[in-house]
């Protein structure tokens, strides 16, 4: 049998640069190598890389599988499972590591299911188990209301990993990496887009807002989203988001869908307007540093996951809350 | 086109919006409980699934089949699918399915899918409502040589293609795919309708389909536990300690604006 061996992250590119996710699993990835006494080797297969390679290596990576794509097969997810696949057989890693993102979740268990091996999607924590040198992979299960450990019984170990729960330390330009070419995979699919509609982000991205301010079923509406949860947001130049069900009944654009199937947050400080704290959006901000809750009903379950309450209707609280915030604010 | 064969995955599971405090773990079964009076159900996104596989034989025809995989399932629970108008009900029931997880269970829906006279369609919620692992879709599309369409919000069948509506992230794109084809299904799609009496009393009259492994010519060392690829070490639920300092006032717009004034003193604003 092939000896597995090391530790293979799938990169994504934003914008020119690794993604903050992906640099997160360089990160995590590079610790499991250290503790391996292995290498880390990532894969940067993109239309628009920019200095994505140098940047792999300066985080970690000891060898950079690299594909120019185009747009798109870059935005075939068919592509880039054939291209992980063909990264595998090259480098025979032991653990490979995968963004829980739009592409990651599609990817890491078709990859799985290719090769015939197991995938733990979702991650929160991955740690070397000392005695059998395998990797305990930790995720959340049942909607975030427990958290389960896995072992992979088929190589190589396959983890998803959620955005925001690895740190991704500092890069250092020095650190020495090869890159490796790998040669092109055309998408063989019977898929075609087309066409694309994205909604232009303005004022704060959800992601990277270092407050945010969220409403809830209990917002009633599309109104709130509009007059009070705007005005709160503005007065601290916080993002908007909201739970899921104002997102499924149209009050909200799904883009601000916080949650297990919506985005995750980690700002500073969170503010959940009529939310009632359900696992499962809980899954998506409970990295927030602080979070605060304004709900009528003083049994929610928020109240066991906020720091700061308030028991109120929050037609009643937000108007005074964000008036006297603007009075200290201007201060 | 012919009427379109269309099979829908649907998982019975712990109601998942049970209060999150009525979730307990066995330790020793490492299974998750909840309350005996809080009913089972099935899964979320299945049924997002099953509502899209409705709306295109409301337009255009076709035949449904409910594949179902476990073991003791709750015949009221999982009939919903037929009350809500299923043609067909296909459980894949047997002890030695106990305990699978994606890989087994993706493996065995692959046998009996095969085993159906021909189909067009599969369709699978985006994820399982106990297990969160979202892997049978793009699992069966694998082992079934299929593509895979995921978090679909819209799915339409156009000229012997299926047109689907994918959520990705701010927004969405148009995308045709040729038949067979695996989708799975995201909650924008939207509820499942109510069931009809008409169709309730049509539903309790239909037996459903079972089979065991051995009609899918499965040995019993590749379906649940022993088929599992992903090795179950712990389940546990984390201590989670109430720190929350509740701001009061004299109404609740002074609750408020207390509010405002004791983050301003933590230094959070
Ligand atoms: C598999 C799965 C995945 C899911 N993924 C997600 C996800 O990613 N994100 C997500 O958010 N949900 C998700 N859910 C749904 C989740 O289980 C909850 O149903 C949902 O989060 C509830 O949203 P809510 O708190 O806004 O609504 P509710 O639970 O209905 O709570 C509304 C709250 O508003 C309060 N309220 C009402 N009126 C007022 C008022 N006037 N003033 C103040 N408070 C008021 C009420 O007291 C209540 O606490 C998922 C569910 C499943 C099964
Ligand atoms: N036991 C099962 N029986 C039928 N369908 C299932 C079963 N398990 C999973 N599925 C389908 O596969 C989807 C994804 O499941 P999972 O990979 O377990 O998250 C679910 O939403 C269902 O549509």
């Amino acid at each position: 049998m092939k000896e597995y061996k090391g530790v293979l992250v799938y990169g994504e590119v934003a914008g020119g640069k690794l993604s903050s996710t992906t640099c997160e699993l360089l990160g995590c990835g590079r610790k499991l190598a250290d503790e391996l006494g292995q290498n880390v080797a990532c894969v940067v297969a993109s239309d628009a890389p920019g200095d994505s390679v140098a940047e792999a290596g300066a985080r970690g990576a000891d060898a950079v599988y690299t594909a120019e794509l185009t747009k798109d097969a870059a935005g075939s997810a068919a592509v880039h499972v054939a291209l992980a696949a063909q990264a595998i057989a090259a480098a025979a890693p032991a653990v490979v590591l995968i963004g829980h993102t739009a592409l990651g979740r599609e990817l890491g268990p078709r990859l799985a299911f290719r090769l015939g091996a197991a995938v733990a999607t979702d991650c929160i924590d991955l740690q070397i188990d000392p005695d059998s040198k395998t990797v305990v992979m930790t995720k959340p299960v049942y909607g975030g209301n427990a958290l389960a450990e896995f072992a992979a019984r088929a190589a190589p170990q396959i983890a998803t990993v959620r955005p925001k729960a690895m740190s991704a330390g500092e890069p250092n330009p020095s650190h020495p990496a090869e890159t490796i070419q790998l040669a092109a995979e055309p998408a063989t699919e019977p898929v075609k887009v087309l066409e694309r509609v994205q909604e232009e982000v303005t004022g704060v991205k959800l992601e990277d807002a270092s407050v945010v301010v969220s409403g809830g079923r209990g917002a009633g509406g599309a109104e709130p989203f509009g007059t009070v949860l705007k005005e709160l947001a503005d007065v601290l130049h916080a993002a908007v988001g909201a739970s899921r069900p104002p997102c499924d009944n149209g009050w909200a654009p799904e883009a601000l869908h916080i949650g297990l199937t919506g985005k995750i947050v980690a700002p500073d400080l969170y503010v959940a307007v009529a939310i009632s704290g359900a696992s499962q959006h809980m899954a998506g901000c409970s990295g927030s540093k602080t979070i605060v809750a304004i709900n009528k009903d003083a049994e929610a379950n928020i109240f066991l996951e906020a720091n700061y309450g308030v028991v109120g209707k929050f037609e009643d609280v937000l108007p005074a809350f964000t008036q006297k915030l603007r009075e200290l604010l201007t201060d | 086109m012919s009427d379109l064969r269309m099979v829908v995955c649907c998982k019975q599971v712990l109601d998942p919006e049970a209060p999150p405090s009525s979730f307990k773990v066995d330790a020793k079964t490492m299974r998750m409980t909840l309350p005996p009076d809080i009913k089972q159900v099935i899964g979320q996104y299945d049924e997002f699934a099953l509502e899209a596989a409705l709306r295109i034989r409301d337009k255009a025809g076709g035949k449904i089949t409910v594949l179902s995989l476990g073991n003791n399932m709750a015949r009221d629970v999982i009939k919903k699918s037929l009350a809500v108008g299923a043609d067909e009900l296909v459980l894949l029931e047997d002890a030695a399915f106990e305990d699978s997880d994606s890989w087994s269970t993706a493996y065995a829906l692959s046998k009996a899918v095969q085993k159906l006279d021909g189909y067009d369609v599969i369709f699978c919620g985006r994820q399982s409502s106990d297990w969160d692992a979202g892997q049978v879709g793009a699992g069966l599309a694998e082992l079934l040589g299929l593509p895979v369409v995921t978090l679909a919000r819209k799915v339409e069948a156009v000229d012997g293609k299926l047109r689907i509506e994918q959520v990705i992230p701010d927004g969405y794109q148009v995308i045709e795919v040729d038949t067979p084809a695996v989708v799975t299904v995201t909650s924008e799609l939207g509820n499942l309708r109510y069931a009809i009496l008409k169709g309730i009393m049509a539903a309790a009259r239909k037996q459903p389909i079972v089979w065991t492994p051995a009609d899918l010519g499965l040995d019993t060392t590749e379906v649940g536990e022993p088929g599992r690829r992903l090795q179950l070490n712990r389940l546990f639920q984390p201590v989670k300690e109430a720190h929350c300092e509740m701001v009061e006032g004299e109404n609740a717009a002074e609750a408020g604006a207390n509010l405002a004034i004791r983050l301003r003193e933590a230094k959070l604003i």
